[in-house]
């Protein structure tokens, strides 16, 4: 099946200058997206995991404007968002919405649900007012909250019905993509799981694409088609979900999924711990940034910077940034500790 | 059991007094823990978790205060305890490590004024040992040249270092009894898995016993040997940590596991516990958790169950393992099921 491709970023760079110095110039800067590359097909959830710093929230400011990135193209529907200007991608964003982590933080407390919603259709201007009432009463049961609830104020809501209605604002302009950026982080398990299944049934129902943007590797594996590993600014792999929870092959991706504490106290298993901090993103290394950590690291690895390879032992678009694929496979280079 | 018990808990019972209204956040908690052993206290956001941990080391700031239980810490019962006796047990014989380091730590002293701090008010030390014994501690919890890092402020370390100096603050007096409240939430993965392995290895180390309260199944399944399952300041299953996960008998226990998206095996379709977490100023009358629970029953509703023995292994506070019960008589041989 020839998949549409909806979204096309590449080489994404996102550089925050530091300002300082006695005339408060540029003096350095925080390379938080360098130069990554993926795409998305329509209907398909894609998830971006890394640790705090690794530019995963970032990526999905920059595909949303929300920063202007430094270098690079975003293509959406084959459109080049970069070039569009301020009102144009206001319009653009009735295709692309996002929901946040705090759903504390990304409502209105003054405002009742039914104006959040009311708000959302009337900048994009989707539905006539004299339906909106309608609509939003809609968008509430389609998320699995009551028509009765559509007067009341975020505060009458625990913090799951509040994602629920962060969804619902979503939903209200009809977008293609929506960015999820730890939409369900900040939940107790037991209803992120009530979230969880309803993005997926949502999905379904109006044929969306997710970004999924995540640092728990247990919700990626349950809501993804595919996972972008990202560290320091750079992607270090990327792959269907069962080729990435089941042969991963860059040495943090490896590291990542061993440190996963497993809710099964008799599962045997073998944990990479790894040794030191992430190094800042300001000056980061040079080569593979992840050689400061890395168990396999070699001269090389300081100096060469890796790039997303595909080799033999992995499936159809599956790639690792590292230059050490094949000899770690092989078990030529062994771990260092 | 033979073994030496370190604390035991019996029927815990701590309130906030708001507006003349009295909310319950811990309400009958009991548990034993044996000495060197760990125990978790898992539950969700408002389950009482928290301030069990608080109540224990007597820090419940008004309007929270113990209205019941006894808290039996080698033999002491701390609820009894004058201010002064309980000031020289917190630090030197209990300590506590909190989710957030930089809320724990002072901003504006060093790392190293902040541990000598702790060794002179517990145990005397000047400021020459406690330098010392600073750097000693630092390098204990595994952190790269201490004697740079002891002259640092909070902001200069990272979060997973930060969460070692608290770790090296609460060992400066080799405390019998750790209590770790959301040690490493705050955290990221990789970082996690460097402070859960330090707490396990100082442990094996000096023998403490650990109370681990968290929110994730899967670090109390690496770092506890038994668990106290809490809801609604309630626990409503204690057990030890393989049979909490083999074979969990409380719909609450078997829910919250089946709600777990897992990393290590493909799940098709989540089962989540519907509705939310109650407000403690609005508890159910029976059991607390019987408006979320697919099996409850009109005597759910209605009357709390007691925490009794439902096997060897589980303690349980359940209706449907009782004779009253009359719900499904398929959950009531088998138990809920779990779907992961």
């Amino acid at each position: 099946m020839a998949q549409k491709e909806l979204l096309k970023v590449n080489n994404l760079k996102q550089y925050f200058p530091i300002k300082g110095g006695f005339l408060g110039r540029t003096v350095n800067h925080v390379k938080a997206v360098d130069d990554v590359t993926f795409n998305i097909y329509e209907g398909e959830t894609v998830s971006v995991v890394g640790e705090s710093g690794c530019g995963k929230s970032t990526t999905g400011r920059a595909i949303l404007r929300l920063d202007d990135p430094t270098d690079g193209t975003i293509e959406f529907n084959g459109e080049d968002l970069l070039s569009l200007n301020k009102k144009e991608m206001r319009k653009r964003r009735k295709d692309i919405q996002v929901i946040f982590q705090d759903p504390y933080a990304s409502l209105n407390p003054r405002q009742t649900v039914f104006q959040i919603l009311a708000e959302a259709m009337e900048i994009q201007d989707v539905v006539p007012k004299d339906k909106r009432r309608e609509r939003a009463i809609e968008l509430l049961e389609t998320v699995g909250l009551n028509a009765e609830q559509v007067d009341r104020f975020p505060h009458e809501f625990s913090g799951g019905q509040r994602q629920r209605i962060g969804i619902a604002r979503a939903l209200a302009v009809e977008p293609k993509l929506i960015i999820c950026d730890e939409a369900v982080s900040a939940l107790d398990v037991s209803v992120q799981a009530q979230v969880l299944n309803l993005l997926k049934k949502l999905q379904r129902e109006f044929n969306l694409t997710f970004l999924f943007i995540a640092h728990d590797l247990g919700v990626v594996r349950h809501i993804s088609d595919r996972v972008i590993v990202m560290y320091l600014g750079k992607v270090v792999e990327i792959a269907d979900k069962k080729s990435l929870f089941d042969n991963p092959q860059h040495p943090y991706t490896k590291a990542l999924l061993s440190a996963i504490p497993t809710p099964d106290p008799e599962a045997k298993k073998e944990r990479i711990v790894l040794q030191g901090d992430v190094p800042s993103p300001i000056n980061p290394p040079t080569g593979c940034r992840f050689h400061t950590r890395c168990p396999f690291a070699t001269e090389m690895c300081k100096t060469d910077t890796p790039e997303l390879r595909n080799l033999d032992n992995m499936a159809e678009g599956h790639q690792a940034s590292c230059h050490h694929i094949e000899k770690i496979f092989s078990g030529d280079l062994v771990s260092k500790y | 059991m033979s073994e030496e018990i370190i604390l035991d808990v019996k029927d815990l019972r701590t309130s906030f007094f708001v507006d003349d209204f009295e909310v319950k956040a811990v309400d009958g908690v009991s548990f034993k823990l044996p000495k060197g052993k760990t125990i978790g206290i898992v539950g969700e956001s408002g389950s009482g978790k928290s301030i069990t941990a608080l109540s224990i080391l007597r820090l419940l700031e008004k309007p929270g205060k113990i209205v019941g239980g006894e808290i039996n810490f080698k033999g002491n019962d701390l609820t009894k305890a004058s201010e002064q006796e309980i000031r020289s047990i917190r630090g030197n014989e209990i300590s506590m490590i909190f989710q957030e380091p930089m809320t724990s730590l002072n901003p504006v002293y060093t790392v190293g004024q902040q541990i000598r701090e702790t060794l002179k008010v517990h145990q005397g030390l000047g400021k020459e040992q406690g330098m010392e014994k600073g750097v000693e501690l630092l390098k204990l919890v595994g952190i790269p040249s201490p004697q740079e890092r002891i002259k640092q402020y909070p902001h200069e370390l990272s979060g997973g270092m930060r969460q070692r100096v608290m770790i090296a603050m609460a060992l400066a007096c080799n405390p019998e009894l750790l209590i770790a409240d959301e040690p490493t939430t705050a955290l990221d993965v990789t970082i996690q898995a460097q402070i859960l392995e330090l707490i396990n290895e100082l442990q094996e180390e000096l023998g403490m016993s650990v109370i681990m309260i968290t929110h994730d199944m899967g670090v109390v399944a690496e770092t506890c040997d038994y668990v106290a399952v809490m809801y609604g300041g309630k626990v409503v299953e204690y057990a030890d940590v393989k049979t909490i996960f083999k074979d969990p008998k409380h719909p609450y226990t078997v829910g919250l596991l089946n709600s777990i998206p897992r990393h290590d095996i493909d799940v098709d379709e989540l089962e989540p516990i519907r509705g939310s977490v109650p407000s403690p100023k609005n508890m159910p009358n029976g059991c607390r958790f019987a408006p979320r629970c697919p099996f409850a029953t009109d005597l759910c509703m209605e009357e709390l169950p007691d925490l009794g023995d439902v096997s060897d292994e589980n303690l349980v506070r359940c209706w449907i393992y009782s004779e009253r019960w009359d719900g499904d008589p398929e959950v009531k041989e088998h138990g809920p099921k779990r779907t992961t």
